[in-house]
């Protein structure tokens, strides 16, 4: 196993191993991933880049497809 | 815009599957110049994901051996979202934009879960069942957790013996097929086994023993996810009596629908929602080819034989691609099997509650949905289908529940950025400087 990633989920530290995805490292927190219009929780559904369900703020940049994004150490996620 | 970073291609495949594999794979050993584009990370699709676990199948890894022997240049994390040209493709990567040239198109993008929406299935931790399939083999720990598997389709049993090897515990398998169409599906497999070595048959035995215990139950499907902020236990109705089981995921889906709105938006002709192609896998449009799910879903096998075709027809060598019709010609058998055995039963257009949200982008309940007669008219409406997955979701679903035929598409056929959007807007196009899109 490749050395794990720490990365920031809403401030908190989460480590993972190497090669894990945002949308895992943040369900993995249990965490939601975003908001709905109506102000339901979310997380992601499709797991594969259709869905949009798994997005979040990744350092800053909004509306990231989080389950298409590999964890890099110190990443800043937001999901509020 | 990287203008000059990619050469002109003499075959582009779009998506990295088994069928786009093989494509270029065939392709680029008749010596021409092959690129492959694909929106994940890396090469493989859903099927052939590796992920942080690694460990792909001897297949998969054959192919991307002979990709890589062949000199393919594989463009990983890159969505195409536009055609301003009839040989140009626009792509949008991690942080920049790409114009893609080539003289010959196979598209081979693949196929989605369809979702069909009852009460509480927007809950955190109600996931696809290739869905949550993926999310394991990128990390997400199942050991000692509680999951549900529901819906439809062969992909129910792979995705459960995929979560117990990684130590979920499988309270319920819940297929919607009756029990006498499972019957018939194994009879049909054993009939495909005879008419010459057939993986699938294989394949089925081996995920039978490593499901072993795992309670499975036929005309069974969910009815409704309960929790707080997120999934705590899911009601099914099994073989006609509702029953509660407490879980920590369910992974839901039923069955898959094809990709094709890139094949829409280069005008290529669309049957029942698949793909229509010629004997050598050519679309309705010059140069454009098209192999794997989009023609019509039929599992891995019938993929890779398409996507062969695919790739030595868009190289000019027809004759080779004539020898593999008769493979082809079997694997098809599998895929109207498949058709038949996993059909949406009636009783699941009575899942969705009044209340029960239908369109997730833009949270728009079923009993709005039902004031109208129209996809469209529904869309104007309610803003169904105008959020970010563009209806990639609600579609397949509202084409079930309510009969609607969501096909139809405009640029940009995935949200792209306004920077991506107007890196091109100084292009031969006009209607493209109208282009609007964006989350």
């Amino acid at each position: 196993m490749l050395s794990p990633v720490t990365l920031m989920v809403n401030g908190s530290p989460v480590a993972v191993p190497a090669g894990t995805t945002v949308a895992v490292a943040v369900v993995a927190a249990g965490q939601a991933c975003r908001t709905s219009v109506s102000g339901e929780p979310r997380g992601p559904l499709c797991g594969m880049g259709t869905c949009f369900e798994c997005r979040v703020a990744i350092n800053g940049k909004p509306h990231c497809r989080s389950c298409q994004i590999l964890c890099e150490p110190g990443m800043e996620v937001r999901t509020d | 815009m990287n203008k000059d970073l990619q050469p002109r291609f003499d075959v582009l495949v779009v998506g990295g599957g088994p069928a786009g594999m093989a494509a270029a794979v065939r392709a680029a050993e008749c010596g021409v110049r092959v690129g492959i584009v694909d929106d994940n990370a890396s090469l493989g699709g859903q099927i052939w994901r590796s992920g942080s676990e690694g460990g792909q199948p001897k297949e998969a890894v054959g192919w991307a051996e002979r990709l890589r022997t062949a000199g393919v240049t594989a463009l990983c994390s890159m969505r195409i979202f536009d055609q301003p040209e009839a040989t140009v493709l626009l792509a949008e990567g991690t942080d920049d934009v790409h114009e893609l040239r080539c003289e010959n198109l196979v598209l081979a993008t693949g196929a989605r879960e369809r979702f069909l929406p009852f009460p509480g299935w927007t809950l955190p931790n109600v996931m696809g069942a290739g869905g949550l399939q993926a999310m394991v083999k990128c990390g997400l720990p199942m050991r000692g957790k509680r999951v549900v598997v529901a819906g439809t389709g062969p992909l129910l049993l792979a995705v459960a013996a995929c979560l117990r090897q990684h130590g979920a515990e499988i309270p319920l398998i819940c297929e919607q097929a009756s029990w006498g169409n499972l019957a018939r599906f194994s009879l049909s497999l054993l009939g495909q086994s005879l008419l010459g070595p057939y993986g699938k048959l294989i394949q089925g035995l081996r995920l039978t023993a490593e499901l072993g215990g795992t309670p499975f139950a036929a005309n069974s499907w969910p009815l409704a996810a309960h929790g707080r902020q997120t999934l705590e236990s899911v009601t099914v109705s099994r073989g006609g009596k509702s029953e509660t089981i407490r879980c920590d995921y369910l992974a839901c889906g039923f069955h898959l629908v094809s990709n094709i709105e890139l094949p829409l938006l280069l005008g290529c002709q669309i049957q029942n929602g698949c793909v229509q192609v010629d004997d050598l896998q050519r679309t309705t449009v010059p140069k454009v080819l098209c192999a794997g799910e989009p023609t019509g879903i039929g599992g891995v096998e019938l993929s890779i034989v398409e996507g062969q075709i695919a790739g030595l027809a868009a190289a000019g060598r027809a004759t080779e691609a004539r020898k593999l019709f008769g493979e082809r010609e079997r694997a098809r058998r599998f895929a109207s099997i498949l058709d038949r055995t996993f059909r949406l039963r009636p009783e699941l257009t009575s899942l969705p509650a009044p209340e029960t949200i239908v369109c997730r982008c833009e949270d728009v309940p079923y009993s709005r949905l039902r004031q109208h007669t129209s996809w469209r008219a529904a869309k104007l409406h309610t803003r169904c289908g105008m959020g970010p997955c563009q209806g990639r979701v609600c579609g397949p679903a509202t084409q079930f529940l309510l009969k609607w035929n969501p096909a139809s598409v405009r640029p940009p056929i995935f949200p792209a950025r306004v920077e991506s959007l107007a890196a091109f807007a100084d292009g031969p196009a006009p209607e493209h400087n109208q282009v609007t899109g964006g989350i």
